[in-house]
């Protein structure tokens, strides 16, 4: 740049080959070649992880070297018998590709946008599924409570003899009132709840990936999840507790079965494109369904970490039905709030149409 | 007619191999190859030990904080500071289980590198399917399907013993469905991939690139001692017997340091051609039949006309 002695000497020297060079061919490639070893040289640092060390030029020139070594590299495919340089240029534009086109947002910033709006037009995307999920889940809990009210023995069917502990059928009401409340002396609280997360997240996850089989399991699951509710529900209802036993339910049910119900709904709607993928082919589809519903399930499990807090903590401490709806219904609200009516931020739509636009 | 047709179907059967085409955005062509399976599978099993390894050693490292196996039970349920130090190391420890089984992936594939150290062991690397870009929930999506492909029919296996009869053999048939699935299709793909829109692919290596860095001087200084006054000319006639693949077989020959090769090849060429004025001066006459050779086939590309090898009549 400043007219270094060397560079010029360096800049003739590689003129004279050019004009000395006998082929064409030899000619195109000397006059590309300093750009590609620039290229070369920035991949190879970006490779090894080293992006500090690329200095910002470089790095704002990386596009285009990679474009002029793409094209160099179909104009040498079309012109160029020089073998050596073609599988060169091979080599070196998929590496480019590579890093060109690899993650580029790193996690942070990645869940910025998550939380800027991509997780709410996620779920939105989805929401067929989460409808049609959520009816099932009113089923189930119906069919549930119908169940054992028919026949006390489904109860242990449904609930499980371990679970259940002293909440069976013929429970005097004062037992079953003794496993809602007073219970803020527990040790443990905090193991317990991170348990329960890892549990339920496991369950969710399950959940959504066998969405891979149809959709079936994902729903068979719910159903299993949701009539084991409804089983209990019928058992508190008949010692007069339907209030208490939903408060109870409420504290971080609202946080947790919305979370289940949405990894059901991803799992639904994975299922639902492998068997009707509509007119664009299978594969596309089940990729383009597939990375909806990922984006959902990273909100399951951070859903499901303030249920598992809310379960430990909040239920032990708050004590009162009422306190317990409160906290309750404001998760509801929120979540409902963020899911259906948060068009994202400003910053993140136009990004988005940005990207829509490039696409 | 018929043959003909059955022929061509079978080469094509045959080519797909590792090797495929990827279309980028800028609408290039590349050509990359899928990793081998046994690849994935050494590189799955590197991983695997990596977990096992940082999670033992977490463990250990928390066991060692909180003093011994044998104390935890009484001092959990005392309700003392120690107590509830305690019961906040059991806390790491299950939410670092969790993270280890599913972050670990994740972390590592949505780095700039996209692959987990096995994978990048075994020179394996991440990619979209669509020649697009790598995007974080392709990497999420590959990697929650793992727990139904790998982790839950492992547990499923080791739990039910082999003495449950059904069971055991229902999670059996669930894994083996799971492991096989890249057997069966062309691709490779895990159900993990068909979801993501991904696919594994082989890193390439950057020894390739060295060929021309360093030929280059050499061949450059060549081209242009022999346009400076060519010791040996060519007519056209000799130049037309070869074509585009004895010129390429011709390039590795002069490209190999070895000198052995350059005999054979010279008497080869010369008795084609019947000409025997390079005697002992076999590599100069041969570069110059190299680089007139492609002048001429390049010349004739521009014109869009081909000449695969020496075989076969110019193609227009």
């Amino acid at each position: 740049m400043s007219g270094s002695v060397q560079d010029n000497g360096q800049a003739a020297s590689a003129l004279g080959a050019i004009e000395s060079a006998a082929l064409r061919s030899d000619r195109f490639r000397l006059e590309r070649e300093a750009d590609w070893q620039r290229l070369e040289a920035i991949v190879r640092k970006m490779e090894k992880g080293r992006l500090r060390k690329v200095s910002d030029e470089d790095l704002l020139a990386l596009p285009g070297l990679y474009r002029a070594a793409a094209s160099g590299l179909s104009v040498a495919r079309e012109t160029s018998l020089d073998a050596a340089t073609v599988a060169y240029l091979e080599t070196l534009v998929q590496r480019a590709w590579f890093v060109v086109y690899g993650p580029r947002t790193s996690l942070a910033g990645w869940l910025r946008s998550f939380f800027a709006g991509g997780w709410s037009a996620a779920v939105r995307a989805i929401g067929a599924d989460v409808a049609a999920c959520f009816a099932i889940l009113v089923a189930a809990v119906a069919a549930g409570w119908l169940l054992v009210a028919n026949d006390p023995e489904w109860y242990f069917a449904l609930v499980g003899r371990e679970m259940a502990g002293p909440r069976v059928p013929g429970a005097t009401p004062e037992m079953l009132r003794a496993t809602l409340f007073d219970n803020a002396d527990q040790n443990g609280l905090s193991v317990f709840a991170a348990q329960l997360f890892s549990n339920n997240a496991q369950v969710s996850i399950l959940a959504f990936a066998l969405g891979f089989a149809f959709g079936i399991p994902s729903v068979l699951l719910l159903v299993q999840n949701l009539a084991l509710l409804g089983a209990m529900l019928w058992l508190y209802s008949g010692a007069g507790l339907t209030l208490d036993f939903a408060g109870w339910i409420a504290v971080h049910g609202t946080t947790e079965i919305f979370a289940i119900l949405l990894s059901a709904a991803a799992g639904l709607h994975i299922g639902r494109t492998l068997a009707f993928p509509g007119p664009r082919p299978l594969l596309s589809a089940a990729a383009a369904a597939g990375q909806r519903a990922a984006v959902v399930m990273v909100g399951v499990v951070l859903m499901l970490v303030i249920a598992a807090l809310l379960e430990g903590f909040a239920r032990q401490l708050v004590d009162t039905t009422l306190g317990r709806f409160s906290i309750g219904g404001f998760m509801l609200v929120v979540w409902c709030a963020y899911f259906f009516a948060f068009p994202g931020t400003r910053r993140w739509r136009e990004e988005r149409a940005g990207e829509g636009g490039l696409r | 007619m018929a043959r003909k047709e059955r022929k061509g179907r079978k080469v094509r059967k045959e080519a797909p191999g590792l090797g495929r085409t990827l279309l980028t955005p800028e609408g290039i062509s590349l050509s990359i190859a899928i990793a081998s399976r046994g690849a994935r599978f050494g590189a799955l099993l590197l991983d695997l030990f990596f977990i096992g390894l940082l999670i033992t050693v977490v463990s250990v490292s928390l066991l060692f904080m909180a003093g011994g196996a044998a104390s935890i039970e009484r001092t959990l349920s005392s309700g003392t500071t120690s107590g509830y130090a305690l019961q906040f190391l059991l806390v790491v420890w299950l939410i670092v289980l969790f993270l280890f089984r599913n972050a670990y992936f994740l972390f590592f594939e949505l780095g700039p590198r996209g692959a987990t150290p096995g994978k990048r062991i075994n020179g394996l690397r991440i990619a979209a399917r669509d020649g697009g870009r790598l995007t974080p929930e392709m990497v999420i999506a590959r990697n929650l399907l793992r727990d139904i492909e790998l982790f839950l029919p492992i547990v499923f296996v080791a739990s039910a013993g082999a003495e449950s009869g059904l069971a055991w053999l229902a999670a059996t048939a669930w894994f083996l469905i799971f492991m096989l699935f890249p057997l069966f299709n062309r691709d490779g793909l895990r159900a993990g991939d068909v979801i993501a829109g991904s696919w594994v692919v082989q890193a390439p290596r950057p020894k390739l690139a060295r060929a021309l860095s360093v030929e280059a001087p050499a061949e450059a200084a060549s081209t242009a001692a022999t346009s400076e006054g060519p010791k040996y000319r060519f007519g056209e006639d000799e130049l037309a017997v070869y074509g585009e693949y004895e010129l390429q077989a011709l390039e590795r020959v002069l490209r190999d340091k070895r000198a052995k090769a350059i005999e054979p090849v010279y008497h080869t060429i010369s008795d084609k051609i019947g000409r025997s004025d390079g005697w002992g001066d076999e590599r100069a006459f041969l570069e110059a039949y190299y680089t007139q050779l492609r002048a001429r086939l390049e010349a004739g590309l521009r014109m869009g006309v081909r000449k695969a090898d020496k075989n076969t009549e110019e193609t227009r």
